[in-house]
Parts: structure tokens; sequence; C-alpha cells
């Protein structure tokens, strides 16, 4: 019994702490999946009751697309991409025994699940859980009287405080570890990309976040003890709020974006059997990327009433952004390029994340053109917009991670032929939801509204809600094989050695699973990261530990 | 088998550690002092309420914070020293004038209330108290982490750890003397 | 593209839909290139029994070319992009043509509330006219509007006129329209603003001069 808290509750291991992360938020994923089947069933047939539910009102309807959205990004995407991925992966990827501060990361994850209780119970208090939006824009989350929710409010705020709390002891760690403990021969510059990404990461949430904790304690505040930070009748500024959100919320989608990346730089290069092309170019690039994403969040609020001639200015910063990331997912392609691609679920859900995160990044350029902005802005061209960035980086990301590295996190294989079901399943349900949602955002149909029929000009295309709803039930049904897939291939997969996919990196030097410590001998670094088909090898792939 | 360990000739973990923890926290109270700044620019009438404060018990405590960084400082130099004794005594000062600090502030909070000048009263306030609450908090918390390191000095164990909790003390001080000419110096002529 | 959207009337949207378009066209040719490039070296690459991968790190500029003459081509692409919607915007949201009839929009959970000048074009009169979720205005008339936010933020949201605006409290933002068309369109809310926000609707009605100075006389006695 002992042991069994240390292993698997309270381990101070680098890699169980990775996995509690991991499928606390895969399983946060079916709540938010959950949540989204309740009001898109209301969307596409308002007023019927929701089978497993019941039937849905105007404030669950706005409570559930506020947890929707905050479950997704907060407990979801970030703790599977940046929290999951990065522990389990950076110390072996960069020849550490472990993490900087084993303790603190322990009382990371904890951190973060309590605040996953704190937002859990927030689902049954009176009133209801907060339902301001994801962005909580005050007054609207100002004052408990604009939304009926009082207590749902106050639980928001504390559990997205501890959130970050919990993410920012993570990213202490992952700075930490990576400059501190890697490898002997293992220089900046032959670190993987993933732990590139990760490390870009989380300084980009280290320094975007505390304008928005401020911001989130001048919430709590007002909503306490009757302060007036954000309400204009005591001299406050609701923009103010919406321009520390912001400021965060851009630099966060990359937070979300590069651990994301990381993981497509990993499996493209194994299953093309090339090395990366533009290594240095990517780092560079990205490092340039994080740094304009500081200074582009009015982007989000050209007509919140913010002085109309800001939007200029942003505008181009908005544009010089894309520049970077052009480079870096030019090159990616360009990896492909005289490869010897192999279509293993894995490199699937890779190349599906590049293609669909395409759509999500062209798109974006009509919302940052503020004259198209004033027509699409808040219109579901923006919901579908950003669901073709963020759920490609989300989910194709993590499944392909999850199919990359089961073997290694479980020593055997998931099963590769349910995991190409999964991926077809997947990706063909989630464009027949989302591109609908872009054709209703070009009929002008406003976000966050509780029944479409109420408008005649909406009514007409009630069909393109129906079809949504229908593909997102199918979405969901196609989770089902991933799911039984996960829990018998831990028991039962085919074995896996070592090194399943000849890979180059450290972590498949260490045995699978890697024991506490993770490597035998400690490694010692030869070489770049990327050595597939070196001419002159006899063998097409040269790991960084060899001469 | 150690499991976390530094390279050779590389800075210790637990130094990076405490300067990337500051780097956050560093974010968190710069936006609330632009937060603060841009609204005091739009507001001059708040110098009247600045006024208000009690800028001599304010500029004691600023005398008193800026001595217990001076004492910490003498404390970490007897560590390397190996005068264990004489730096169990430095920090005591250092922990003595840390309560002294909040009993300053205890009886600033108790004579501004009592006087009305509540959190609600004005956005000044609001700021007001945020801003020093949150410090406050941060004293406490540094006070917490001097204690545990002081308990271990007494005992000899782990003195290397009295720079970690120099340097977040350092910062605790840094942060007050960008707060006292805000809050309390701001006078109604000037933009600040 | 532009089929799905609703019928335009009013002056200035006729640009948004341009920008729109140009902006569809620009990215839609290179989104299709370089879904096709990706494409292409999925099934050109794919694994082959005894065809080697080649190497190529991309570390000399003449590889690096490949990746930087596209970006600095989508680079050139965005600042046409952006050039070309500068002047759309400018003409909606930063000049403010002299009104030929004032309006004062107030958005409150959960109702557009509209004060219009009554026949003395002044604001703040005995003769204003005050209506619900309605607003009456002539046709070919530069209509300025005060938008207002009674308790939280809202957005005055009329499809047909391409108008979309943010209601702050604490901020009187000022804007301005010019109706084309004869007819009744809908007002919206577009930002979420409680749990009336679904049902925040309005209308507005777009009348001849005739019909204008019909009505205003008819409600003003
Ligand atoms: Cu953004
Ligand atoms: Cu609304």
């Amino acid at each position: 019994m002992k042991r069994f808290i240390r292993t698997y509750l309270f381990s101070l291991d680098h890699k169980m702490i990775g996995k509690q992360y991991l499928i606390t938020g895969l399983l946060m994923s079916l709540v938010g999946g959950y949540l989204a089947y309740v009001f898109r069933h209301q969307l596409a047939w308002p007023g019927s009751p929701v089978p497993g539910y019941g039937m849905v009102g105007p404030d669950q309807y706005n409570g559930f697309v506020t947890m929707h959205g905050t479950i997704m990004v907060f407990w979801v995407a970030m703790p599977i991409l940046l929290s999951g991925f990065g522990n389990y992966l950076l110390p072996l990827m960069i020849g550490a025994r472990d993490m900087a501060f084993p303790r603190l990361n322990m009382l990371s994850y904890w951190t973060f699940f309590l605040s996953t209780v704190v937002l859990i119970t927030s689902f049954f208090v009176p009133g209801g859980p907060a339902s301001g939006g994801w962005t909580s824009y005050p007054p609207l989350s100002d004052q408990p009287g604009f939304t009926g929710v009082f207590w749902g409010g106050h639980l928001w705020i504390l559990a997205v405080a501890l959130e970050f709390t919990s993410m920012l002891m993570g990213g202490i760690n992952f700075l930490t570890t990576t400059l501190a403990l890697r490898a002997k021969g293992m220089c900046l510059f032959r670190m993987p990309i993933f732990v590139w990404m990760e490390n870009i990461a989380s300084l980009l949430f280290m320094f975007s976040v505390g304008p928005l904790i401020a911001g989130a304690f001048m919430l709590l505040a007002d909503r306490l003890v009757n302060t007036g930070f954000f309400m204009p009748s005591a001299g406050g500024d609701p923009l103010l709020f919406q321009h520390l959100f912001w400021f965060f919320g851009h630099p966060e989608v990359y937070v979300l974006l590069l651990p994301s990346l990381g993981i497509l730089a990993e499996v493209f290069t194994v299953f093309s059997r090339k090395t990366l092309f533009g290594y240095r170019t990517i780092v560079y690039a990205t490092l340039v990327a994080g740094v304009l994403s500081f200074v582009v969040w009015a982007h989000h609020q050209f007509i919140s009433g913010m002085d109309p001639r800001l939007a200029a200015p942003f505008s181009v910063t908005t544009i010089l952004i894309s520049v970077p990331f052009a480079i870096s997912l030019f090159s990616f392609i360009a990896t492909l390029w005289g490869g010897s691609i192999e279509f293993t679920t894995a490199m699937l859900f890779a190349v599906g994340m590049l293609a669909e995160f395409m759509i999500g990044g062209v798109t974006g350029i009509f919302n940052g053109s503020a004259a198209a902005d004033i027509y699409l802005h808040d219109t579901y061209f923006v919901v579908a917009h950003f669901h073709y960035t963020l759920f490609p980086v989300t989910f194709f990301g993590a499944f392909a991670g999850i199919y990359h590295w089961f073997p290694k996190m479980y020593g055997r294989f998931l099963n590769e032929k349910w995991g190409k079901v999964h991926f077809w399943v997947t990706a063909l349900s989630f464009n027949v939801i989302f591109i609908p949602l872009f054709l209703l955002g070009l009929a002008g149909h406003q976000r966050r509204i509780f029944d479409p029929t109420v408008f005649d000009y909406l009514a007409k295309y009630q069909h393109l809600h129906v079809i949504a709803t229908f593909a997102m039930i199918t979405m969901l049904l196609g989770q089902i094989p991933f799911i039984a897939n996960f829990i018998i291939s831990i028991y039962k997969g085919r074995l896996a050695d070592r090194n399943p996919w000849k890979g180059t990196t450290l972590e498949w030097v260490a045995p699978s699973p890697p024991g506490h410590g993770n490597f035998e001998n400690d490694p010692v670094v030869h070489r770049g990261p990327y050595d597939y088909s070196l001419p002159g090898r006899d063998r097409e792939w040269v790991s960084q530990t060899e001469e | 088998m150690k499991i976390a360990e530094a390279n050779e000739n590389q800075v210790p973990l637990w130094r990076l550690g405490v300067w990337w923890f500051l780097g956050s926290e560093i974010v968190v109270f710069g936006g609330l002092l632009a937060c603060y700044t841009l609204y005091r620019f739009h507001h001059p009438e708040w110098g009247m309420e600045a006024a208000h404060t009690l800028s001599w018990v304010g500029a004691i405590n600023t005398v008193v914070l800026l001595t217990s960084s001076l004492t910490m400082i003498l404390a970490h130099e007897r560590v390397e020293q190996c005068d264990l004794s004489g730096a169990v005594k430095f920090l005591g000062i250092t922990i003595l004038l840390g309560l002294l600090f909040l009993s300053f502030k205890g009886y600033e909070y108790h004579h501004e209330i009592s006087n009305g000048l509540l959190p609600s009263k004005s956005l000044f306030w609001s700021f007001y108290y945020l801003m020093t609450g949150l410090h406050g908090l941060h004293v406490v918390g540094g006070l917490i982490a001097n204690g545990v390191v002081w308990q271990g000095l007494k005992k000899g164990k782990n003195p290397h750890r009295i720079e970690s909790v120099g340097i977040y003390w350092h910062f605790v001080d840094v942060v007050w003397i960008y707060l006292f000419p805000l809050l309390y110096l701001a006078s109604p002529g000037g933009a600040l | 593209m532009l089929g799905w959207f609703p019928e335009n009337i009013s002056t200035y949207g006729h640009g948004i839909d341009h920008v729109i378009q140009v902006i569809y066209y620009i990215v839609g040719a290179w989104f299709l290139l370089v879904e096709g490039v990706l494409f292409y070296f999925l099934i050109r690459y794919r694994k082959k029994k005894g065809v080697p991968a080649v190497y190529e790190p991309g570390s000399t500029w003449k590889a690096l070319l490949w990746v930087f003459i596209p970006a600095v081509l989508i680079l050139g692409f965005d600042l046409g992009i952006d050039w070309a919607q500068a002047p759309v915007w400018d003409e909606i949201k930063l000049s403010l043509p002299l009104p030929e009839q004032v309006v004062r929009v107030t958005g409150r959970q959960f109702v557009w509330e509209f004060v219009q000048a009554g026949p003395d074009g002044k604001l703040d009169t005995a003769d204003d006219i005050a209506t619900v979720n309605q607003l009456t205005v002539p046709i070919h008339a530069k209509v300025q509007f005060e938008l207002l936010a009674a308790d939280v933020i809202h957005s005055l949201w009329i499809p047909n006129l391409r108008l979309k605006q943010d209601a702050v409290p604490g901020r009187t933002i000022k804007g301005w329209f010019e109706a084309t068309k004869e007819g009744t369109y809908p007002i919206a809310c577009a930002e979420l603003c409680g749990s009336g926000h679904g049902v925040m609707k309005g209308e507005l009605h777009v009348l001849n001069p005739v019909d204008y100075q019909r009505w205003l006389h008819e409600t003003v006695h």
C-alpha cells in the first residue's frame, strides 16, 4: 500500500508525474467533450431535452460554454502538452536522471489536481459554474448580479489561479533542468526541438501570465470586497481587464502550439528518416515569434472600444508574426522532402496536425485584418478559426505524441490498426464539425447564443448546426477505440524494445519503460539530435550517444 | 544513486530556481504597478487620497525593511566566514525587523480602517490595499522561509540556503521601494 | 464565399466584403499551394524498398532559400492585405461624417434602447423619440450613433450594415452608418452579456424620406 502511494500518487519521478498530468488532462477532455455535446445538441435542436442531460436553459448554456473553453485550454491542452509530455520527455531527452526539483514537481501536480477539484466543484454549487465566457470579461464577470452566479465565479478565479501557480512551478523546473542537468556533450544546439519548444513555451507563460494574475486578484477583490477596479461607476475601466487577458492570451496560444510543434518535429524526423531541415532556423524563428507574441494582443480587441487608431500598429505586428511561423512550418514540410515516409498512426496525426493547423493559420489572416474583423469578430467564423488552430494542436499533437511514445511509457505498442481507425474518424469528423461553423460565421451568426432559431436570418442555416452536431457525436464515439486501445495495450499490447522506431534521441537509449533514474549509465552525447540517413554510415540512423 | 545532480562547474540548481521564481513574481507585481500607474495618470485627484496615508509610518517601515536587507547580507557574509552563530544572530535580527514591519503595517491598516478608508472607498484605496496586502503576504512568506533556514542554521544544517532566502528577501524589499513612493508620496501636484 | 453573406445595405459594407474577398483569394491560393506541396511530398516520398532518404540538414543559405523566399513572399502579400484594408477601417471607425440624423444607443440586459433626435435634429430636447429594440432611419442619410452600455459590455451587431461595435459601460463610443436600401433588418448583440444574450434582438427599419417624415410626425405627436 505504501509502495502504491509512493509510486502512483505522491511520486517524485518525472515520468510518473508526466503520466499523471497526461491522464488527468485526457480525463478532463472527456468532461469538456461532454459539455460540448450538451450545448451542441441544444444548438442543433433548441429546446429539446438532451439525452444524458435533460433540458438546457440559457444559464446552463452560458455556463457550459464558459467551462468548455476554460477546461479545454487550461485543463486539457496545457496539462497534456506542456506538463504531461514536458515532464515525461524533457529529462529523458537531455539525458538527465530526473527534474531539478522533484519535490516541486510533485507539488506542481498536486496543486494542479487541487485546481481541478475546485473547478469541478463549481458545477455543483448553488448558481452553477461561472458563465461569463472563458475570457471572463468584466463587468459581466465582476458583479454576481449580472449573471446570477456567485460561488461559481469565485471558484473559477480560484481554480485558474491555482492552475497558473502549478504551471509556473512546472516552468521553473523545466527551465532549471534544461540549463543545469543536461548530459555530457548535450550542448544547447544538440537538444531535440521538443526541448527547445517546452522551454520557450515555459518562458512565454512565465512572462505573460503575471499581469493576468494581477488582473485576477483585482477581479476577485471586486467580487469580494466591493472594490471597483473594472467598474466604471467606481472609476475603473472594463477594458483594462481585456488588455491584461489578451496580453497573456496571445502568448498562451503559443504556450500550447510550441510543445505540439516539438512533438511534430520528433515524429516527422523519425518516420521520414530525415534530419530536421533548418534546425537552427526553427529555433531562432520560434524565439523571434515568442518575442513578437507580446506585442500583438490588441488584435483581439479591434472593436472593443479601444482607440481605433491602435488597429494599424497591431495589424502590422500581427502580420509580422506570421513570418517566423511560416519559416518554421515550411521547414517542417521541407523535412519531408526526399524522405522515406512511413505512415504510422503517430505520423498520420502529426501530418494531420500540420495540414489542419494551416486552415487555422490562414483564417487568422481574416481576423487579423481590422476591417474584415468588423464583420467576422464574435461570429462563428472566429469559433471555427480558433478550433482549427487549437484542436489540431491539442488533440492531433497529443495523439501523435501518445502513439509515438506509448512504447517508451509502457514497454508495449498501441494497436496500429485501431490507431488508424481512430485517426480517420477523428480527422474527418473534425472537419465536418467546423467547416459548417465557418459558413455560419460568414452568414453573420454571432457567438454564444442559446437558440439560433430566434433570428430569421440564422434559422435558415439551422441544418448546418445539425450537421456539426452529428459530426461532433461521431467524433466522441470515435474516441472509444482509442480509450480501449490505451487501456488494453498497457497490459496486452505487443512488447516493445527500448528503441522500437529506430530513433536517435536520448529517450530511445533508456529502457522501455525507463526505471527511476532513467538510464543504466549516464549517456554521453556526441552529435545533434536527428542524424538519420547520414551518408557514409552503414545504418540509417545514428544515436546521439554514438561517436 | 543520487537523482538530481548538476553538471560540474555550473550554477547550483537552487540558485537558478530562485531566479526563475523571482522572474515570475516580478511580472505579477509589474503588471499591478503598470495598471496602477496607468490609472494614476488619469486620476490626478488620487494625490488628495494619498495624503491620507501615514507617510511617516511608511517611511519608518522603509528604513526597517532596508535595515533588514542589510542584516540579511551580514548573515550571509557570516555564513561565508563559517561563523554560524553570527549568522544565526543576524538572521534572527532580520526576522525581528520583518515582524516589526508587519506590526507597523498592521497599525496603519487599523488606523485607516477605523477612519473609514476601506478598500471600497475609492480606486486609490483599492490599489493601496491590494498592492500593500500582496506585498505583506510576500513578507509573511519570506519570514516563514527565513524561520525555516534559521532553525536549520541553529543546528548547523543547510547553511547555503541563506543565499536563496536572501535573494528573495531583497526582492521583497525592492518591491516596497517601488510601492512606498507610488502610494504614499504621490503628491497632489505632480503627475506621480 | 460572398453568397453566404446577408445582403449588404450600407455605403461602406462593400469595402468590408471586398477586403474579405481579396483575403480569401490570396490566402486560398497560398493554402492550396502549400497543402499541395505537403501532399505531393507525402505521396512522392512514401517509404519504398531500397530507396533511402537523403540527408539535407538545411544549414546552408542555398538550402534555406527554399523556406525564406516563400516566407518573404508571404510577408509581401500580408503587407498588401494590410494596406488594402486600412482605408476601409479608417472610413468606418476613424472618420465621423457630419450627421444628418443622430441616435443614442444604449445596451441594457437584454434590450437595445434608442433615443433619436426629433424634428429639431438635436438630442436631449423635448421632442426626442425613445424606442426599445426598434430603430427607424431614413435611407441615404448619414446616421451618427452614440453607443453606451448601462450594465455590462454588449456589442451592437447589424449584419446587413456590416456594423459591429462593442458598447462599453463608462464610455461613449461614436460611429456612423448610411443605409442604402429600404426594408427591415435584424439587430443583435454580439458580445456575451448574460442569460438573455441570445434573445437580445431588435429591428432596423430603413424608410424612404416620405415615409420617414410621416413616421417622425406620427411618433412625435
Ligand atoms: Cu492573438
Ligand atoms: Cu449580448
